[in-house]
């Protein structure tokens, strides 16, 4: 066995002999199941190995594994990104050293895959995600989400739907996503506007708890009851409108105090700090080898869309451990009225001299629309809303003014109205 | 890398990219223009650009609550529908189901808020709670269940801006 040398913290960047014997084993010859489009050899080993570059968002639990993972595969130019530090806490969830506390994840796990691995450059970020334009994520070939955040994924995959341009392939970046909750646990391919989108599966999700407020106000019987009491009615009372962090230790600490005292004064037992982190983040307690199934899946993913080597995954794959296990794969279908990639965007061409009046006028009778008291906004402002009075009140001067005084050549209006599902886009040309 | 773009050439050519309008901001849009409220609610923008921070005042037109004006904060955050708004009295009232931080009891709002909801549905709602107080699920005053009379007597002296059981209450009627 040739690819048999073990390595350990030597940053030497040369590719041994036989470094990558297992991998190229893939890579040197095509499968009766490869793509017509892959080609053998060294030139995609190069792809893989010197000019793929890829993203990974959350460096917690799942994205830790995933960070490994990509490194072992082969590749070598991955950035991680992550906008929180290593609390005490998580130190019993993963292999985090004490004296690694207090740092930002993204950072601790970028020196550490780069010191396990060889050649390997690992470039943390620090931050949110959200705090990144279209330029920065323009940079990858690749990004895979290994996140505990719906907010987060829901953002990221509306970057990238919205990042696709029709005149660029390059704006295309496919997405990988995975997740896992206790012992159940998804990874899914998304390629932005060519299949279904995360928004488009947000109705799969379950619903957070949540207990009727007059439970949690008059009548709490369950640990849970006290936490909720202590975040939903006496933060906000106390703390006024300070913003509660469930990723400070010291609003969780705060909250745990309190809602201990709560629980006390009604004799329930089970108030604990992890209870009430997991509570208020909505979390449930990782499962390490779910994670490690998931992490494989999702690189295994990006491993044969960064090199054709076989088919992908098409397009979601869910596990689920919590008796035996079970796995089943599907094609997650577009969703004709998702909002992010879904709908229907039409040019329109009008006179430069048309008034917002005559636009309304023209949408209202085509055959091809049906659209009936249309509302019409472009992404800074409102140009006519028809409903509530206020609204309509400040916004129908502009009716009489011309569109092309409000939407530039090229502009988009959002159109919503009763008579359609979502909503509709126009992109506006002058002539 | 494998070739997506080849797919999307295939594609029906008319399905172009969306605008940068986030989910949440049309969706409000397309509530909001939909809106269709009877004469007892209103709503208002302090700042008419800002559609996810508004504020409703409901003035019943029957019932205990006759005669009161109730002005509910709504503030929308970039999660919505997914998250339901954010909803809460502005006002010190004596009311079964909002408690004196302006919390409000109502279903819809909490545990059995679903995307396909909208903020009609949650006005009505409100509007709901002042024609039929639940007395079922108070969040204080236990008045209604043990003696109407008593209950709504005690709604009439708070709308007036009285004091019950050390609670000084806002002035709602004009």
């Amino acid at each position: 066995m040739a690819a048999s040398h073990a390595v350990n913290g030597n940053a030497s960047s040369a590719d041994w002999e036989g470094r990558y014997y297992h991998v190229d084993q893939i890579l040197d010859r095509p499968g009766p199941r490869t793509d017509p489009s892959f080609l053998a050899g060294d030139e995609v080993k190069d792809f893989l190995r010197n000019k793929c570059k890829i993203l990974v968002i959350g460096a917690g639990g799942l994205g830790c594994e995933i960070l490994a993972n990509l490194a072992l595969s082969g590749f070598k130019d991955i950035h991680a990104s992550d906008a929180y530090v290593i609390y005490n806490q998580m130190l019993l969830r993963s292999g985090i050293r004490p004296k690694d506390v207090g740092k930002s994840k993204a950072i601790v796990a970028a020196e550490f895959i780069m010191n396990r691995v060889p050649g390997v450059k690992v470039t943390p970020y620090f931050g949110k995600i959200q705090d990144k334009d279209e330029e920065y994520y323009m940079q990858f070939n690749l990004v895979i989400c290994g996140l505990d955040s719906v907010e987060a994924r829901r953002w990221i995959n509306a970057t990238l739907v919205n990042m696709v341009d029709p005149e660029n392939p390059e704006s295309l970046k496919p997405l990988i996503d995975g997740g896992t909750e206790g012992f159940k646990g998804q990874a899914r391919v998304i390629l932005p506007t060519v299949t279904s989108c995360y928004e488009c599966s947000l109705d799969m999700l379950n619903k957070p708890t949540a207990f009727p407020i007059c439970t949690i106000a008059n009548t709490p019987r369950l640990p849970e009851h006290c936490i909720e009491w202590a975040s939903v009615l006496e933060w906000p009372r106390v703390h006024g409108d300070k913003k509660m962090d469930t990723d400070n230790p010291e609003h969780i600490q705060w909250l745990y105090e309190i809602a201990l005292r709560r629980a006390q004064e009604f004799k329930i037992e089970g108030v604990t700090y992890s209870l009430t982190q997991g509570v208020v983040k909505n979390i449930i307690p990782a499962i390490a080898s779910t994670n490690a199934i998931i992490a494989a899946s999702c690189c295994n993913e990006a491993f044969k869309i960064a090199t054709s080597s076989a088919a992908y995954l098409n397009n979601y794959f869910m596990l689920i451990g919590t008796d035996g296990v079970y796995s089943y794969t599907f094609e997650h279908e577009k969703r004709e009225d998702c909002p992010v990639c879904g709908g229907e965007a039409l040019d329109i061409t009008i006179g430069k001299d048309w008034t917002v009046d005559r636009l309304i006028e023209m949408l209202v009778e085509r055959q091809d629309i049906q659209i009936k008291k249309p509302s019409l906004s472009t992404p800074g402002k409102h140009i006519f809303f028809q409903a509530p009075p206020q609204l309509e009140e400040a916004t129908r001067p502009n009716l009489e003014k011309k569109v092309s005084e409000l939407v530039p050549d090229g502009g988009e209006i959002t159109v919503t109205a009763t008579t359609l599902p979502f909503s509709l886009s126009l992109r506006v040309k002058y002539n | 890398m494998i070739k997506i773009w080849s797919m999307k050439k295939n594609e029906d050519q008319a399905s172009k990219k969306k605008p940068k309008t986030s989910a949440a901001q049309i969706r409000v849009q397309k509530d909001l223009t939909e809106l269709d409220l009877p004469s007892t609610m209103k709503t208002h923008f302090p700042d008419p650009a800002d559609l996810l921070n508004f504020t409703l005042t409901i003035t019943p037109d029957e019932g205990m609550y006759k005669g009161g004006s109730f002005v509910f904060q709504f503030n929308i955050n970039s999660n919505y529908p997914h998250e339901p708004p954010k909803v809460k009295c502005t006002q010190v009232i004596y009311h079964p189901n909002v408690d004196l931080e302006g919390n409000v009891c109502l279903n819809i709002l909490r545990e059995d808020w679903k995307p396909v909801l909208n903020l009609n549905s949650v006005m009505v709602g409100l509007q709901y709670l002042f024609l039929e107080p639940n007395a079922d699920d108070p969040l204080n005053k236990e008045e209604l269940k043990r003696n109407r009379e008593q209950f709504i007597y005690n709604v009439k002296t708070s709308m007036r801006g009285g004091t019950i059981k050390g609670v000084q209450y806002n002035k709602v009627t004009p």
